[in-house]
């Protein structure tokens, strides 16, 4: 398929993304990484600049980017080198930024993802690692700028692409990919609100054959949404610009999400000239073959291939497991919980522990537990898996009871509750006690069942006639006075099977 | 008994142990001597915090848990940062400046039990080899105060000299040891790149500096150099992974079994660093330098008779090469100023130091606060550091040096393979006289060619009297060993203080 064109225009888009490297400690200093901290309360001396202190490389900064090369498929070089960008401005306190310039860390590389039907590839150039600088504060001081060096020296990687998006829409989907790549493989925690995954966008446009156009970067994009707006608007004032004669001059744009406006910061004559040179206070970040392999090892399964796995092992179906591999964290859920059901065999299949059988049994009643009634509890709540207050283990029984027919699929939803409201306990009897104290437990009794339809019959003749007439809705009608005469608790298939005897 | 500042550091550790005398008199004796410098050597002292150090010295002296050098007064040049004295580094934009920790050398000093003196005065950044470059007071030369004392360690060399302490550290970046050592009379050594730590040493450039110690004595020197190596690695990435050692074991080792395989010591002459004719070179065998290689330097005649002493105790010397040793200052200057640019960056007025009073906006800031707070010098080296790095000049000046840097290391090489150590003058001249090169920056530069190429390449080297010279004014010879070679350096140094008298001569200032 062609690029689509806008105005008889092709887009061309390259992305820049600053990813906030997932350690405790800065890149180059112990200071804590932690988000939002009292003003300079997690800097040290270090990252104030102050005389006489030096960087010390944090290799776990090392193995998060070792780690993204590892999962797009790049180069790891042996051998990169640390540089310094000299500029001042008073939320850079040593008055240079060390980052890796002619020498990244990770080279080439791609990421591959859906747009629609069609599989697109955008090609990366590099990523590599550096320190992000401190905040200026204009707002709170009249007259006056506050600095807060609490993120000065906090772990970046940019991850630079190949100009090689050609509408807003792909865009985003790379930047959403790559957020999940990010994020699955804990490298970053993809928080773009606190600024932890921010893109800067590289547009141009042109004739379609015609030679790359120039083009305005526009900064600093946190959220998917804006990345289209800013990106789209860009596109058409381009192409304003270029049809009313004008030449496009290279610039720093930044996207105001009020007007939906991206203005120039700056032009390219002001450009700095940052006399990058190697930095003497950091030898070569050199990366043996041995420590990339150990790096390997202890990566989590990618998200393809656990959702391949999930297919096949447990038996649920592509959307499910799609589902289920949203996040590591999800995942993880999962496994643990139907692994726990697996455990309990709570049906008493004759299967043995850990096989595919078993597995399959119950995994996609975990499947449908995990993607519907405990994603739907933690979107309204605003929480993550991780943080859910129903442990695995207690999923899993609740889980179990509803399989032993103790719990409808209704009452399971209450306990569920309940243990939520309980907070998340491994107490192994909890379930129990709340199922009895709330009277949760399904009626399985038929003889008990027997005398509630007796009563629900002779109290609906109307019902009972009409059914008996060809209306089979009048049954429907005759089930739901059923179970609200046993207060819900009444097990809908016997209550079925009762009726459908006693009307024969 | 001998007046307390006429000991050195060994002999003052040993009748400290000995109970001889009290670290507290010792520390009031110096405080004295230090109140009363009149070389402005001391940039801050203050008598309460030095007591104390004396006192808690005392206290382990009494109880029989001294270390090392417990009670023996060392004072350190402006450039270590210090928690309990100002720091300057010689400028006026760090005026009042106080550090949250002390610098490791600083540190690791204090661990063996050394009391500190007080902060010592030097050119601003470590930038200049006359200390004429210090934002206060210049310092004068005990010998003649009408003579400057080198640079940049200038105020150790001289309070070393004038007997105000019997040690003091020192930065070395392209020479700043080894030349005020020499210049006043004085022996000091600058260890392999990375065998000190560079924590809490105010940078100048980064991959030059190191510090090192400034005494009376090589054996002096193995003893504080000993307790300041060692290996840093959370603090400096650029500290080499090497164990600390003792510098003073191999002291006692005649150089005629000093050598590779326990033959006579090998020593090697630069014959490109020959400043002689033939006729004063006769004795040396094979040496046949290219006269367009002859360089003047007045300095001769002591080197030429230490290189005689030397071969009297058992050493042979030998010709070697060391090509174009006038590369070095320009490799130097461009190496150095571009590090210097981007190092000093970060006195901008925000954090801390100096900062303008009145400015009209952030650029204003920064171009007022740095300059009223740099001296000229320092400006002239971040200029020309920045020049050097700036876009369309990076190939021709930077990395056009660093090849050459290379070469010069790779160089050295060579000659130690046909050598142990390498001799050969510390400065062409004696100390000059105070403003006799203020205003020529390029002849002050071209002085530092002996100094230059051994810190470019990272050797360990120092510097040791060999007598005086022109105007009765002190020459130091250069030893410049392989690398982690100090040991042997300070034995060549040991063997030849045992044999003459040079080290113990002292100006009348001292008395």
């Amino acid at each position: 398929m062609s690029a689509k064109l806008v105005q008889g225009y092709e887009v061309v888009i390259g992305f820049e993304t600053h990813a906030q490297l997932s350690t405790q400690s800065k890149i180059f200093s112990r200071a804590p990484t932690a988000f939002g901290a009292e003003p300079n309360t997690q800097a040290c001396a270090v990252d104030l600049a102050l005389p006489g202190t030096l960087p010390v490389m944090n290799l776990g900064a090392v193995e998060r980017a070792i780690e993204l090369g590892l999962a797009l498929g790049s180069h790891i070089a042996e051998r990169s080198v640390f540089a310094r960008k000299n500029y001042f401005y008073p939320d850079l306190p040593k008055g240079y930024q060390i980052s890796q310039f002619e020498i990244p860390v990770v080279q080439g590389g791609e990421v591959s993802f859906m747009l629609g039907d069609e599989k697109k590839t955008v090609r990366l150039v590099r990523a590599h690692l550096e320190e992000d600088a401190g905040k200026s504060l204009h707002e709170d001081f009249i007259g006056q700028s506050g600095i807060d060096l609490n993120r000065a020296g906090t772990p970046l990687l940019e991850i630079v692409t190949e100009p090689d998006m050609r509408s807003s829409e792909e865009a985003v989907a790379y930047a959403k990919e790559l957020h999940e790549i990010v994020t699955w493989n804990g490298i970053c925690d993809g928080n773009m609100q606190e600024g932890s995954f921010r893109c800067d966008a590289n547009v141009s446009v042109r004739k379609p054959g015609a030679a790359l156009g120039t083009r305005r970067e526009i900064k600093n994009l946190n959220s998917f949404e804006f990345m289209q707006q800013a990106i789209d608007y860009e596109v058409r004032w381009q192409i304003e610009q270029i049809e009313d004669g004008h030449a496009i001059q290279q610039a720093t744009v930044l996207f105001n999400p009020d007007t939906g406006e991206t203005r120039a910061m700056r032009t390219k004559e002001d450009a700095a000239d940052y006399r990058y040179f190697p930095d003497p206070d950091l030898p070569p970040l050199v990366i043996s073959r041995e420590w990339v392999e150990r790096v390997k090892s202890s990566m989590p399964e990618s998200r393809p291939e656990m959702k391949r796995r999930f297919e096949a092992d447990y038996h649920v179906r592509s959307d499910e497991a799609k589902e289920l591999t949203r996040t590591r964290d999800t995942a993880i859920y999962f496994e643990a919980a139907t692994g726990l059901l697996v455990k309990i065999n709570p049906a008493n299949w004759p299967i043995p522990n850990g096989s595919t059988d078993a597995k399959q049994m119950y995994g996609s009643a975990i499947a449908k537990g995990v993607n519907n009634l405990l994603a739907a509890q933690l979107n309204r709540e605003s929480l993550s898996i991780a943080e859910s207050r129903v442990s695995p283990a207690n999923f899993a029984r609740i889980h179990a009871r509803m399989i032993d027919q103790t719990l409808s699929a209704k009452t399971a939803r209450e306990a569920f509750l309940f243990m939520w409201d309980e907070a998340s306990s491994e107490d192994d009897g909890l379930l129990d006690k709340i199922i009895d104290a709330k009277g949760l437990r399904q009626m399985n009794d038929s003889s008990a069942l027997e005398a509630i339809i007796d009563e629900v019959l002779a109290a609906n003749a109307k019902n009972v006639e009409e059914f008996k007439a060809g209306n089979a809705k009048a049954f429907n009608a005759l089930v739901g006075q059923a179970m609200k005469a046993s207060k819900g608790k009444a097990n809908p298939a016997q209550v079925n099977e009762l009726l459908k005897q006693k009307l024969a | 008994m001998t007046e307390l500042h006429h000991l050195g550091v060994a002999e003052l550790a040993a009748k400290l142990k000995n109970k001889e005398v009290s670290a507290e008199k010792v520390a009031e004796h110096f405080l004295e001597r230090a109140r009363t410098d009149v070389h402005k050597a001391f940039l801050a002292i203050d008598p309460e915090v030095t007591r104390a150090q004396a006192r808690e010295s005392g206290a382990k002296l009494a109880a029989g848990t001294a270390r090392k050098l417990e009670g023996v007064p060392i004072a350190h040049k402006d450039v270590f940062v210090t928690k309990d004295f100002v720091t300057t580094a010689g400028s006026k934009i760090l005026t009042g400046y106080r550090s949250p920790f002390d610098a490791t050398v600083v540190a690791r000093l204090r661990q063996e039990g050394m009391v500190t003196l007080g902060k010592l005065n030097c050119d601003e950044f470590a930038m200049g080899s006359s200390n004429e470059n210090s934002a206060f007071d210049p310092v004068t030369n005990p010998w003649n105060t009408e003579h400057v004392p080198g640079g940049s360690s200038g105020g150790s060399a001289a309070a070393v000299a004038a007997r105000l302490t019997p040690a003091a550290t020192g930065t070395d970046t392209g020479g700043s040891i080894r030349q005020p050592a020499a210049f006043c009379g004085i022996t000091g050594i600058k260890p392999t790149y990375g065998r000190a730590s560079r924590y809490g040493m105010v940078a100048y450039a980064s991959s030059l500096d190191q510090a090192g110690p400034m005494a009376r004595s090589a054996e002096d020197c193995a003893l504080l150099l000993s307790a300041m190596c060692g290996p840093d690695l959370d603090r400096d990435s650029t500290s080499l992974d090497v164990a600390a050692e003792n510098f003073s074991q191999h002291l006692l080792r005649p150089l005629a079994r000093a050598g590779k395989g326990g033959g006579p010591l090998t020593i090697g002459f630069p014959q490109q660093w020959w400043g002689g004719n033939s006729e004063q070179t006769a004795w040396l065998e094979g040496m046949a330098p290219a006269p367009q290689h002859l360089l003047q330097w007045e300095t001769w005649p002591s080197i030429n008779a230490a290189l005689k002493a030397l071969v009297d105790l058992g050493a042979r010397v030998v010709p070697i090469d060391l090509d174009k040793p006038e590369l070095a200052i320009p490799v130097y200057y461009i190496v150095a100023c571009a590090e210097a640019s981007s190092n000093l960056s970060r006195f901008d007025g925000v954090k801390f130091g100096h900062r303008a009073a009145d400015f009209a906006d952030l650029a204003d800031m920064y171009k007022k606060t740095r300059a009223e707070g740099f001296g000229q010098e320092v400006k002239r080296r971040i200029m020309t550091g920045a020049y050097v790095l700036s876009h369309g000049y990076y190939d021709a000046y930077y990395l056009q040096a660093q090849k050459i840097r290379r070469m010069i290391a790779d160089d050295f090489q060579s000659a130690f393979a046909k050598c142990d150590v390498i001799a050969g003058p510390v400065a062409p001249t004696t100390a000059w006289r105070l403003g006799d090169k203020a205003d020529d920056p390029v002849a002050s530069y071209l002085a530092d060619i002996f100094t230059l190429p051994a810190s470019l390449a990272g050797l360990p080297c120092m510097s040791l009297p060999v007598g005086l010279g022109e105007g009765g004014m002190p020459v130091g010879l250069q030893l410049i060993g392989d690398y982690l070679q100090e040991a042997k350096l300070l034995n060549v140094a040991h063997q030849f203080q045992l044999a003459t008298k040079h080290h113990e001569l002292q100006p009348g200032a001292a008395a």
